[in-house]
């Protein structure tokens, strides 16, 4: 890759070249200094002497080399440590939002957690669990999911293999403008819908509708790009042998696709799991069991993490945490399995 | 003769429309054939639809709703839609959507870039790949997630910081702070650029990757360096996508409701200071205003929910439309 590994050291033809060592003694020797500088002016952060050790790292390694080996050169190193740098910075506090997720969701999380509700417990108190939580969002998903997968990929199928002319660019178009609805104007849809003008309570379903607003984008794109890759010898080989269009589709298209559909499928549905606006608008929450989706409050994981926030008590925190832990494994299984299906029924 | 005509056409190009059309119709004569094309193109039929009611529902409670507001919609400063003169305007909340979403965008662009050039060109290849497997998942943490995190992690840290923007730039007004927790509008613009970081570095990462190989082997022959290459052949290449991927990500910080939700305390009016708590996006003020919403207040909100709504629509619509573009003319020298 870089160009000193392809040419032979020769000074006389190339300058100078500071050694490998250089920029990892820059870097400690500007961790030291920096650390050193805010204990000794008495600043507590560790973001400020990380951000001053930083600085002090890009404005050393310019400066020497410049001084040695030339500007280029040094505009390389700079570009190079401001690289790294907002490597550093952006893993930072993305790396402490697991971490400390992981830290504090452990405390409360075991089987009692999972399998008890608040039915009985004060905000205060600690106890209770996420099992009214696990149901809503497992159904509330499930229908959102029922109602977008076939709408989704007949949608998909409809622009791959008969779509042209105005209906279908105009379906494009709005799928790419349903892509970027923000959830809570989907819940805010679904609410002068279903609540104001058709007088339904909150409950479950309502939200699966707003979910499936945001889903159905997702799945018609992945299974249109899906469908594409299909090759076309493959439709014309089954045509040149009298099966019916439609039979064609569902025999050798969808099934050589399956991989990639239901990996978007998983995708979309990994999404809308952790949606928390809809469900606050429609679903409303509550605290006690409530396994029917049609009728009444319902609770959904991400909405008992911002009740839960809101109680504002350290036991309420700890659940808090638990909880979130537990959307981010669920979601982080989904996307892995989704991807390890990719993989497995990748297109051979 | 009929298969011809049944023959699907190559999915990319839009192709002559009017004879296909007709070509479709008749091979569609078999009644399976006939209720497959029904389904599928009613599906089709559904979603615009669907768009055609979320717009005209959503404009029509909000126009019930402004039509009885008395103060100016657009520039007053009152939220009060159940007031005896209803008053209630959109300033703040424009104004809290905007600062927050601009300060997401300048902090996360360039690290996007940057994390986006060290995952293809600066990275072992191994800790490249790692890195971009993470992020990609990171992509996937809930809002909810990032707005806890925010809320009890992150508050407390920004005191360091919010100290020493007062002590060095206080004077400009921007970044007076008065001390009390750190739940303004900066903050939120932070949490904001941590959350649209991921999708930014996706995509940019994905163009920069499809820079064509010869552009980087023919700077480095003339004896470019690193950052040479990179500026004269990957940026340039790259430009149009990165634009279009920050569009994306500014979408997702405008529309975004929990997190900022969880981290601002808000107020109904402009503070001159970013580190003041106080201020409103359109989401958050739905979010924690909707609870106690008579209809008419639901009514207002949904107004607001209109305006950020046509907000997204214009900045996704401008992202799509550069990606468009770049399509015409990137594929010439693959």
């Amino acid at each position: 890759m870089s160009n000193a590994t392809l040419s032979p050291r020769r000074d006389s033809l190339r300058g100078a070249t500071l050694p490998k060592w250089f920029a990892w003694a820059v870097a400690a020797g500007s961790l030291a200094l920096g650390y050193g500088i805010s204990a000794a002016a008495g600043l507590h952060s560790d973001v400020q002497w990380a951000l001053i050790a930083a600085v002090l790292f890009v404005v050393g390694s310019y400066a020497v080399s410049a001084k040695i080996e030339g500007a280029r050169q040094a505009k390389d190193r700079t570009a190079t440590s401001l690289v790294w740098v907002a490597f550093l910075l952006a893993v930072t506090p993305l790396a402490s939002l697991l971490w400390e997720t992981a830290e504090r969701g452990v405390k409360v999380l075991d089987g009692y957690f999972l399998t008890h509700s608040m039915g009985v417990v004060a905000d205060a108190e600690p106890g209770g669990g996420i099992y009214h939580a696990l149901l809503g969002t497992l159904e509330q998903v499930g229908l959102a999911a029922l109602i977008s997968v076939p709408v989704g990929v007949l949608t998909a199928i409809y622009l791959v293999e008969y779509g042209r002319g105005k209906l279908a660019k105009a379906v494009t178009f709005f799928v790419d403008v349903m892509t970027g609805i923000p959830s809570i104007v989907a819940g805010l849809f679904i609410l002068s819908l279903w609540v104001l003008i058709l007088k339904m309570g909150p409950s479950g379903f309502a939200g699966s509708l707003a979910l499936s607003i945001l889903m159905i984008p997702v799945v018609v794109r992945s299974t249109e790009e899906m469908l594409k890759l299909v090759p076309n010898e493959l439709r014309e080989a089954s045509l040149a042998l009298g099966v019916p269009k439609w039979r064609t589709i569902l025999k050798v298209v969808l099934p050589t696709s399956i991989g990639g559909i239901i990996t978007g499928i998983m995708l979309a549905v990994a999404r809308i799991t952790g949606e928390t606006a809809p469900v606050l608008l429609l679903v409303w929450g509550t605290d006690f069991i409530n396994a029917n989706p049609f009728q009444d409050p319902q609770e959904s994981l991400p909405m008992y993490i911002y009740l839960q926030f809101g109680a504002g008590s350290d036991p309420a925190y700890d659940r808090a945490w638990a909880a979130a832990l537990t959307l981010i494994a669920f979601i982080m299984i989904l996307n892995l399995v989704a991807r390890g299906i990719a993989r497995w029924k990748a297109p051979r | 003769m009929d298969i011809t005509a049944q023959k699907p056409a190559a999915p990319p190009s839009p192709g002559p429309a009017a004879p296909e059309d007709k070509g479709a119709a008749r091979g569609a004569t078999r009644p399976g054939d006939r209720i497959f094309l029904g389904f599928s193109r009613g599906s089709g039929i559904f979603v615009l639809v669907l768009m055609a009611a979320i717009a005209a529902f959503l404009t029509y409670r909000a126009s019930l709703a402004i039509s009885k507001d008395e103060a100016n919609f657009f520039t007053s400063f009152e939220w009060n839609p159940t007031g005896v003169p209803p008053e209630f305007g959109i300033a703040v909340l424009a104004f809290g959507t905007v600062v927050s979403s601009v300060i997401a965008m300048v902090i996360a662009v360039p690290i996007s870039v940057g994390i986006a050039l060290f995952i293809t060109h600066y990275a072992p290849r191994r800790l490249g790949g790692t890195v971009g497997y993470v992020i990609d998942l990171l992509a996937a943490v809930p809002s909810i997630v990032y707005g806890l995190w925010g809320a009890i992690v992150l508050v407390p840290h920004m005191d360091g910081l919010y100290g020493w923007l007062d002590d060095y730039l206080g004077w400009t007004g921007v970044f007076a702070w008065e001390g009390g927790p750190a739940r303004s509008l900066l903050t939120v613009g932070i949490l904001l650029a941590l959350m649209i970081l991921p999708i930014i570095t996706n995509v940019s990462r994905e163009v920069f990757r499809q820079v064509p190989r010869m552009h980087e082997e023919a700077a480095l022959a003339l004896g470019a360096t690193r950052w040479e290459v990179i500026r004269m052949s990957v940026l340039p290449f790259g430009r149009s996508g990165v634009i279009s991927a920050s569009m994306l990500g500014l979408g997702r910080a405008l529309g975004e409701t929990m997190a900022v939700a969880m981290v601002l305390s808000p107020s109904f009016d402009i503070s001159a200071s970013l580190l003041d708590a106080g201020g409103g996006t359109f989401a958050q003020n739905i979010a924690s205003k909707f609870n106690e919403a008579t209809v008419m207040g639901q009514d207002a909100l949904i107004a607001s929910g209109m305006v950020l709504f046509v907000i997204t629509l214009l900045v996704n619509g401008a992202a799509r439309l550069i990606i468009a573009r770049r399509k015409e003319y990137s594929g010439a020298n693959a």
